[in-house]
């Protein structure tokens, strides 16, 4: 479901649908958890206030642009209709923001075929980097394209619709045994962006791994993210948008909304639920509909964001 | 999915440990170790051989990962299928990690 249908031709019978396959899938990793979540579900009632005008804007992650393994050969396919599903939104949101793993391995050729794809969105852009994008020799690949107007690693903030928007870097400097990681600069740079903002300013902020400890067995948290939650504590409406784990995940605690998105090339297991975090290979005919995007729509004087997950399929 | 239960996972880890405690007292030959990247874990993830021996790493993961010994040694980015070798010339403990992975952890006794 688009999220963007407006107009008073009520809910069509293909959004109540693609809602139910929605439902659908918040109620199965309720089962195959394990761990504390998905209390903040988007009901489909939720959902359908979504259409309603404020701002839109679009979440697209792990792209993974030159993965050709036996989970999805064609990654770059996958992501152009991902790309073909945003054009056929029927209202343009107001811009896009990336969360990391652009590409597979940081080849120059993947960072162009990935901006090929993606700037046929016509959308600005805003990228934070995954593990995947700074595994080039001499790490540059991401920077030269993405770095430009940031701090550090390539952390930044920019203001859009009244929100107040943090991209943060957590896949640098990892240390053995440990999890994602911000470090002391950013972190302390992240205080100093965050001093004297009205605490009824909306805050999103978005990074790659979950800035919230998801399952630790396979890394999925971030070592130091507590320390950044502490800053955005006072504020009324925080939400963080992750990737990295490539499935839908949920959790509210307080004022802070936790989510994470689905991927464009690949889905990966739920916590505990494989023997390792790697691709899993489904059937093709399943493959999309573990797929999607994420689009976020904030109206004034309503504390919490409205998420909606939309698969490539089904 | 594809996947292996829980319970195979820990067999197969096991003789894969088993095989590779037997490994250098077999071999006439100390230095041709190999270490397995399956499943993001390095198999045997310890390891005890000779001052000169060779131990090579091949990532069979779908997914690429490193080899990195703080101030030691540090693999290139290995997609699936690539290898890394490293000779250990001195003795000691060589911890290691995978640095796009950092759960991913092992050591290597050299005597």
């Amino acid at each position: 479901m688009s999220g963007h249908d407006h107009g008073d031709d009520g809910v069509s019978r293909r959004k109540v649908l693609e809602c139910m396959t929605w439902a659908g899938t918040g109620v199965l990793w309720t089962i195959t958890g394990g761990v504390p979540r998905s209390l903040g579900i988007i009901d489909p009632a939720q959902a359908a206030t979504a259409a309603a005008p404020g701002m839109t804007f679009l979440q697209i992650s792990d792209s993974h642009v030159g993965f050709d393994k036996p989970a999805n050969p064609n990654a770059l396919g996958t992501l152009e209709e991902a790309v073909g599903k945003i054009n056929a939104m029927p209202a343009k949101p107001s811009f896009m923001i990336h969360t990391g793993d652009i590409t597979h391995l940081s080849k120059a050729a993947e960072f162009d075929n990935a901006e090929r794809i993606i700037s046929q969105t016509k959308l600005d852009v805003h990228y934070v980097p995954g593990e995947h994008d700074f595994i080039d020799e001499e790490v540059k690949l991401y920077r030269e394209r993405y770095g430009r107007d940031t701090k550090g690693h390539g952390w930044y903030s920019f203001d859009a619709g009244g929100v107040h928007f943090v991209g943060l870097v957590n896949v640098v400097d990892l240390k053995a045994g440990g999890l994602g990681n911000l470090g002391a600069e950013q972190l302390t740079w992240l205080e100093d962006d965050l001093r004297g903002k009205s605490k009824s300013t909306p805050i999103v902020l978005f990074a790659h791994i979950p800035l919230w400890t998801v399952y630790p067995q396979w890394g999925w948290g971030t070592e130091d993210g507590a320390h950044a939650l502490e800053y955005v504590k006072g504020f009324g409406s925080v939400t963080v948008l992750n990737g990295h784990i490539h499935q839908v995940m949920q959790k509210v605690e307080g004022n802070v909304t936790f989510h994470t998105a689905r991927s464009t090339a690949f889905p990966q297991p739920a916590p505990g639920a494989a023997p390792s975090p790697g691709p899993i290979k489904v059937e093709d005919a399943k493959l999309r509909a573990m797929l999607g995007v994420a689009s976020i729509n904030f109206k004034q004087n309503e504390q919490r964001l409205a998420i909606i997950d939309t698969p490539l399929q089904g | 999915m594809k996947t292996l239960n829980r319970r195979d996972f820990g067999v197969e880890f096991g003789l894969a440990l088993a095989a590779a405690i037997l490994l250098p007292a077999t071999k006439a030959r100390a230095d041709d170790i190999e270490i397995h990247i399956d499943n993001f874990v390095f198999q045997p993830a310890e390891l005890k051989i000779k001052v000169g021996t060779t131990v090579t790493w091949t990532n069979r993961d779908d997914i690429p990962n490193t080899i990195v010994s703080a101030g030691k040694f540090r693999s290139k980015t290995l997609d699936t299928d690539d290898k890394f070798s490293f000779t250990f010339t001195n003795a000691g403990d060589y911890k290691y990690f995978c640095s796009l992975h950092p759960h991913m952890t092992g050591m290597i006794k050299v005597e």
